[in-house]
């Protein structure tokens, strides 16, 4: 009779099971992806807007009066002109509409005119910064027709509220932002 | 002479590539994952701008307003009427005052689509000016100046 012995000879391969854990990696991996969640990033405007209240004593000379930005808009609601004050920048600009190819209506009429309005701006406010400039005391009272877009609202902002100069560094224009009271719809 | 038949056996292919792209994979997700609660309603298109910058610092407390096409504004999920808005504000500026916060203090981060009339938010504006709210962040997509 002849006895085997499993001797210390035999060795037994050990495989490991990758498929569980193979398993469980996609497992993880679809987890991930289900959360994961583009977020793009947004940028503010900080506007300190109390409700009106009425300069007090005499206007003092060496500051600006404040400055009255009237946007006009046509009946759907696009941009049409931009004026401050008596200074027009812009009539009769044509409606660029949203589309697949340009979601937000870029309009390269609408950039040049807020860029004219922007260049107007420096040159009023001056080169100075601090505390008791013309820059610091500024002010712009923004008046939209009733139906703007808001996209034009912040554009003007956007033109009004400083520029980036070559070493891409923001330089401010207008700190003191505010709206006009509404005015009912015609 | 012997000769021996090859079995046919199962062919497996190397799958160790393929895991190593799978945990590849994991790890990218893993890094990039962004578990906080970030208030962006998917109905609203916000404006570009190419000023608009992130905030140095994070507010603290902020109440955030998206403001539908229509002019509809939701808080915290709730979509609210302006006469709705207009006592809900006023009922958390007493909640701040109580806790001795004054409402100048809280910014209203207000994320309105770019197609909104500029009447809803000039009302929303008063409306909030009429809780006493005055600090204000109108936010809009950072756009990379060309």
């Amino acid at each position: 009779m002849k006895v085997r012995k499993q001797g210390a000879g035999v060795q037994e391969e050990i495989q490991l099971q990758m498929t569980p854990m193979i398993d469980i990696v996609f497992q993880l991996l679809v987890f991930f992806i289900m959360l994961f969640k583009i977020v793009l990033p947004e940028g503010d405007f900080n506007l300190k807007m109390p409700a009106g209240a009425p300069r007090e004593g005499a206007p003092d000379p060496d500051q600006l009066p404040p400055m009255k930005l009237h946007l006009f808009s046509h009946p759907s609601g696009y941009l049409r002109g931009i004026q401050l004050n008596e200074k027009s920048f812009a009539s009769n600009l044509p409606i660029v509409e949203a589309t697949d190819k340009n979601p937000y209506g870029e309009n390269p009429q609408i950039d040049n005119a807020f860029l004219a309005l922007r260049l107007h701006l420096m040159g009023v406010v001056g080169t100075d910064r601090g505390p008791n400039t013309r820059q610091a005391t500024a002010e712009v009272e923004i008046d939209p027709d009733p139906n703007l877009k808001y996209q034009h609202i912040i554009q003007a902002i956007t033109a009004i509220s400083g520029f980036k100069d070559e070493s891409k560094k923001t330089v401010k224009l207008i700190e003191k932002i505010k709206f006009s009271k509404r005015r009912p719809t015609s | 002479m012997r000769i021996q038949k090859k079995k046919s056996g199962i062919v497996e292919g190397d799958l160790t590539p393929m895991i190593d792209m799978t945990f590849q994979l994991i790890a990218f997700f893993m890094v990039l994952i962004n578990f906080t609660k970030v208030e962006q309603d998917q109905r609203i298109l916000i404006p570009l701008s190419e000023m608009a910058k992130p905030p140095e610092t994070p507010y603290e407390d902020p109440i955030t307003l998206q403001v539908l096409e229509d002019g509809k504004v939701i808080l915290r999920g709730m979509t609210l009427s302006m006469d709705a808005l207009r006592s809900e504000l006023i009922t958390r500026r007493q909640f701040y005052q109580a806790q001795g916060v004054q409402p100048s203090d809280i910014v209203l981060i207000i994320r309105a689509d770019k197609d909104l009339e500029a009447q809803h938010l000039q009302e929303l504006i008063e409306v909030c000016q009429e809780a006493r709210f005055i600090t204000f962040a109108l936010r809009a997509q950072a756009e990379e100046s060309t």
